[in-house]
């Protein structure tokens, strides 16, 4: 039966590939694909996946990791619940190879190097954009050359219209888990040039959901069949957002500050005889940046610059276990300087510097209170001729890190070079090849080198090569198809020195070595098609499929040897089906990620099920004169499915959501 | 129009897809033939091993070997007992057999779980709260809890011991003792209880508490070595406990507890600089292992040797003989057969994959080795 979705995915793909080509424009409409940057070169010389604008709103998402389950070569680990933790993993090479860059600047996070996309709400989300290596503009912060994929999250930016002077939004959103989320946005004209605008977003939710465990033996009886409530996830946070922008002559100026306060109980694992733990976490991340980018003839220079400050505090208050108490305090600063020349006007070069310190404060016993040193150094250079483009670029990385009371580790450097190229082979400029070769690297995380016990200062960054070839087809035009885009892309990729935990000795001791080699094979295909069957109907279809043999290749002496790496499905896909008619909008969102195994060894004892939710959703815009209305009903996992993303996180069964929007 | 003709055939996939999960099963049992032939009149028919599984994985497992049959049945308790609601649980951390009940402490799951020594089919459960290990007197289970019942400091809260009934599963009696206490051992109506205090880390315990059986009262602590682990007695009716140092700069030590002459009091005799992390006793003969990381080179260091328990003085240095000690990465459990003197060394491996369990004849040759769920830790031996 599983075959049967494969070839479901597949059919859609291909039925999209048929179709694409064989129709021809005749009538004329509008064009309905959302295009996000003013900036976007016609075809880009690196692969990306954008999701804007309003298809971004339609999608059922309550958080950026919610959207990010719709690109292919993506994997989310979701603990469940409108607080669990949700991680990012591009193409199996790790969520720290995944870069998350916020309105330019990338966050980060020196304690473990992962970043809680579920923490970052889509209420004022205007477009994330996936690109497998980097950019396409070479004028970026040296820091954006170095992750093996990056995130782009773009938070809305006001644009008004002339005579306009502000802009209203008021939402709220209630519906299962007891979740109450009203978000406002206020956005101010404050001059010719400037304008401001203020965000702020309330979550409370008790985190409570049904869960099932059910059982049968091989007779097909029901071996047991139980139904909890999940508890302890709970959420209360508040985000709020001041943005101020402005345009000068030849550039632009931006500058944010951003404060997210949450309180949040851990659900944890639910294992026998344990359904309710006492972990609870406090949250309270600020964090202020600015960016300035300015061009004087041939010369365009970028300037960011943050400061972030991040408290955390954890505590387990469980009766039966170890109580803990701890104090994070995690500090960053970051500057740098992006600077692009124009040689010809098929011709830049660039060149960046950023300098970046993180410091990372606990109250623990034996906690060596580390301070981070980053210089990163960037050179690049593209061609932008009429059928061909091309972009190198190389970086080199030295850290130092300084501890207190410790004699500090050996200074580390790292030189990551990457070649870009993208042509277009026929005549017809919708086709066009790419290919793409990159070395980039993680450095080890301050838990990883210096957590007491655990961590082992010796570790040397993790090490990832990528090759990637690729095909896009690109279409858009006026008539009964007003935009087509199919891409495949397939790719080679491999992990050295993959950071592991290493046991030592009894009782889970464990320590962090150079261990892990992956070697990853894959290929990711995803497909879009808008069409205007009649008037005022616009049909959108989006499918993507991926699949990735990720296999550990360290040692063949281990059990696992050549066996694919936990939670790292085979086949996984997505479909969307988007109609506009009038006022009416409906979205049916699907998502399928195949068997996996939860643990290194494949097999039958480590074996997770495949698992597959269908999402729908249903809006009606109302216009009263000045003031737009929007009412959005949303029901998530109809089929009311029973599945783990991780082995003991249930996930919520059929759920609901209500949103009801006002602008003005 | 054409188009709208494929979306139509595409839409009723996606119910229809919802197919492709199947019923989760109940994990079957598999088993392994192992290459051993019982003597006819052995009073042994088999082992239990506890596989512990990694914190949070819900993967304690009961693997069986029966030496009738020569069969080794991994995951054993699953499909003995498919009714129970997410099966043995999670990190298991000691087994024991008394009478015709099997007893296993699941430690994260915070009970002991009660079967039919014969059969594994589940009889019931006793609730502890953070539970170690478990030992038997006199028609009691006595088991060590990190979490004590009356919570004096909230912040560090001492253990306890807790008397359960063999025959009812109820708790009759509890006992305060040191800080996150490990194994015990009772000898002439005292038990013996190594503290380790390792939830006040680097403020660890350094005591065996002792208590007096009648009462079920500590009337003592006596002060050992810091992060005490194990205790096991042996035939002269001394004590030999290990304690696991700090990991940095305090090594692990080996403590031997005895009585003087014409005195009822257990005091310190001998401090062995023998680096211990778990030994089994069979004669006058202890087999012990030892895991060291070493931050220098950046591995373990493993030993492998027998000490006399008369003499005090370490006889070999390794008693695994023909060199296969190398296949074992990470020692977790070991065991040594009542009759045969087969020695039994389990490998975890790397906590998060199957290990192995392989048995050594008496002079150190291996003579088989099989695969085991995750952590293979705790053994015992069942009688005929």
């Amino acid at each position: 039966m599983r075959a049967k979705i494969y070839i479901s995915i597949l059919c859609l793909c291909a039925a999209l590939c048929v179709r694409a080509t064989e129709v021809v424009d005749t009538t004329a409409t509008e064009l309905r694909e959302v295009v996000v940057t003013a900036t976007r070169p016609p075809v880009e010389v690196i692969p990306v996946q954008r999701l804007g604008g309003e298809e971004l709103r339609r999608l059922n998402s309550q958080s950026v990791a919610d959207a990010l389950r719709y690109f292919s070569g993506v994997q989310v680990k979701d603990y469940g619940g409108v607080g669990g933790i949700k991680t990012v993993n591009i193409r199996s090479m790790g969520t720290h190879h995944t870069g998350v860059v916020y309105d330019g600047v990338e966050l980060g996070n020196a304690q473990n190097g992962q970043i809680d996309l579920g923490q970052f709400s889509l209420d004022n989300v205007e477009a994330i954009s996936l690109y497998n290596g980097q950019k396409s503009e070479i004028l970026q912060p040296a820091r954006d050359f170095g992750s093996a994929g990056t995130i782009y999250i773009r938070t809305r930016t006001p644009r008004f219209a002339p005579g306009e002077t502000y802009h209203v939004r008021g939402t709220v959103r209630t519906g299962s888990f007891d979740l109450i989320n009203p978000s406002a946005l206020v956005e101010l004209r404050l001059g010719r040039r400037v304008n401001a605008s203020l965000s702020a977003e309330w979550v409370n939710s008790s985190g409570k959901y049904k869960f099932r465990y059910r059982r049968v033996n091989p007779a097909g009886e029901v071996a047991y069949d139980t139904t909890a409530t999940r508890q302890n996830g709970d959420i209360n946070a508040l985000r709020t957002e001041l943005n101020f922008n402005g345009d000068i002559d030849g550039g632009e100026w931006h500058f944010k500050v951003y404060h997210y306060d949450s309180e949040r109980g851990i659900p944890g694992a639910i294992v026998n005889n344990v359904w309710r733990r006492g972990e609870r976490v406090w949250d309270n991340n600020s964090f202020a940046q600015g960016s300035f980018t300015k061009n004087i003839g041939r010369f365009t220079t970028l300037a960011n610059v943050k400061y972030s400050f991040y408290r955390t505090h954890y505590v387990n208050n469980d009766d039966k276990q170890i109580k803990i108490d701890n104090l994070y305090r995690q500090r960053e600063f970051y500057i740098s300087t992006a600077n692009e020349y124009q040689i010809m006007p098929q011709w830049r070069v660039s060149a960046s510097y950023d300098f970046q310190w993180n410091a990372l404060d606990a109250d623990m016993y034996n906690f060596a209170r580390p301070d981070r040193f980053s210089h990163m150094l960037s050179a690049a250079t593209s061609l932008n001729l009429k059928r061909f483009k091309a972009q190198a670029s190389a970086m080199g990385t030295f850290i130092h890190d300084k501890l207190r009371g410790q004699q500090s580790p050996a200074d580390k450097h790292v030189f990551t070079p990457a070649i870009y190229l993208s042509g277009n082979p026929l005549r017809n400029r919708d086709f066009s090849v790419r290919a793409f070769v990159k070395r980039s690297f993680r450095m080890p995380t301050f838990n990883d080198l210096y957590y007491a016990d655990m961590g082992n200062s010796k570790l040397n960054p993790e090490r990832v090569t990528q090759y990637n070839l690729g095909l896009l087809y690109e279409h858009s035009g006026k008539g009964f198809i007003s935009a087509a885009r199919v891409s495949a892309d397939g790719y080679i990729n491999l992990v050295k020195d993959k950071i592991v935990a290493y046991p030592k000795g009894q009782q889970f001791r464990w320590t962090m070595l150079n261990l892990g080699v992956v070697d990853i094979k894959g290929v990711d295909i995803s497909a879009l098609i808008t069409v205007n069957p009649a008037d005022r109907l616009f049909v959108t279809l989006r499918g993507q499929y991926t699949f990735q043999r990720a296999i550990d290749v360290t040692n063949p002496a281990d059990n696992y040897y050549r066996d694919q790496i936990p939670y790292i499905p085979r086949h996984s896909g997505s479909a969307v089906l988007n109609a506009t008619w009038r006022l009416w909008n409906f979205n049916c969102s699907y998502i399928y990620v195949g068997e996996r195994y939860n643990q290194q060894e494949n097999i039958r004892y480590n074996y997770t099920q495949p698992w597959y939710t269908t999402d729908l959703s249903l809006s009606r815009d109302f216009t009263f004169k000045r003031v737009k209305l929007r009412a959005l009903l949303e029901v998530n996992n109809v089929f009311a499915q029973d599945y783990d993303v991780i082995i003991n996180y249930p996930m919520p069964k059929r759920n609901y959501r209500l949103t009801l929007t006002v602008e003005i | 129009m054409k188009f709208i003709r494929y979306i139509l055939y595409f839409l009723p996939l996606l119910p229809a897809s919802t197919s492709c999960r199947e019923d989760e099963l109940v994990v079957p049992t598999e088993y392994d033939i192992v290459p051993e032939t019982p003597d006819p009149g052995t009073a042994i028919r088999g082992f239990y091993l506890v596989n512990e599984g990694n914190m949070g994985s819900n993967k304690c497992t009961l693997d069986y070997f029966d030496y009738f049959t020569g069969l080794y049945a991994r995951n054993f308790y699953a499909e003995r007992n498919p009714n129970v609601i997410k099966e043995l649980g999670d990190v298991g951390n000691d087994i024991g057999i008394y009478g015709s009940k099997l007893w296993v402490v699941v430690n994260c799951s915070h009970k002991v779980e009660v079967m039919d020594a014969r059969t594994g089919v589940r009889i019931g459960q006793v609730d502890l709260p953070n539970c170690r290990y478990v030992r038997f007197h006199r028609g009691k289970a006595y088991v060590s809890s990190y979490v004590g019942p009356v919570l004096i400091d909230p912040d560090a809260p001492k253990g306890a011991v807790y008397e359960v009934d063999t025959t009812s599963l109820a708790v009759t009696r509890k006992v305060s003792v040191g800080y996150q206490p490990e194994e015990m051992e009772i000898i002439d109506d005292y038990m013996y209880v190594a503290n380790s205090g390792g939830y006040r880390v680097p403020q660890y315990d350094n005591t065996v508490s002792v208590v007096q059986m009648i009462d079920f009262k500590q009337i003592e602590q006596i002060p050992v070595g810091i992060n005490l682990h194990r205790v096991k007695k042996d035939r002269q009716g001394k004590l030999w406990v290990s304690s696991r140092g700090n990991y940095e700069d305090v090594p692990s030590k080996l403590f031997v507890l005895d009585k003087k002459k014409g005195y009822n009091r257990m005091t310190v005799t001998d401090t062995l600089d023998i680096a211990c992390s778990n030994m089994a006793i069979h004669g006058d003969k202890l087999y012990y292992y030892a895991t060291e990381w070493n931050n220098f080179t950046g591995s373990n260091t493993i030993s492998y040797g027998i000490i006399d328990t008369v003499t005090k003085e370490r006889v070999s240095d390794c008693f695994i003989t023909d060199g296969t000690e190398s296949d074992i990465k990470i020692p977790y459990g070991i065991a040594v057969h009542p009759e045969t003197g087969d020695i039994f060394v389990t490998d975890a491996k790397n906590y998060v994959s199957s290990g192995a369990l392989h048995c050594y004849s008496p002079d150190g040759r291996k003579k088989w080795s099989v695969r085991t769920g995750d952590i293979p830790a705790h053994i015992c031996f069942l009688p005929r």
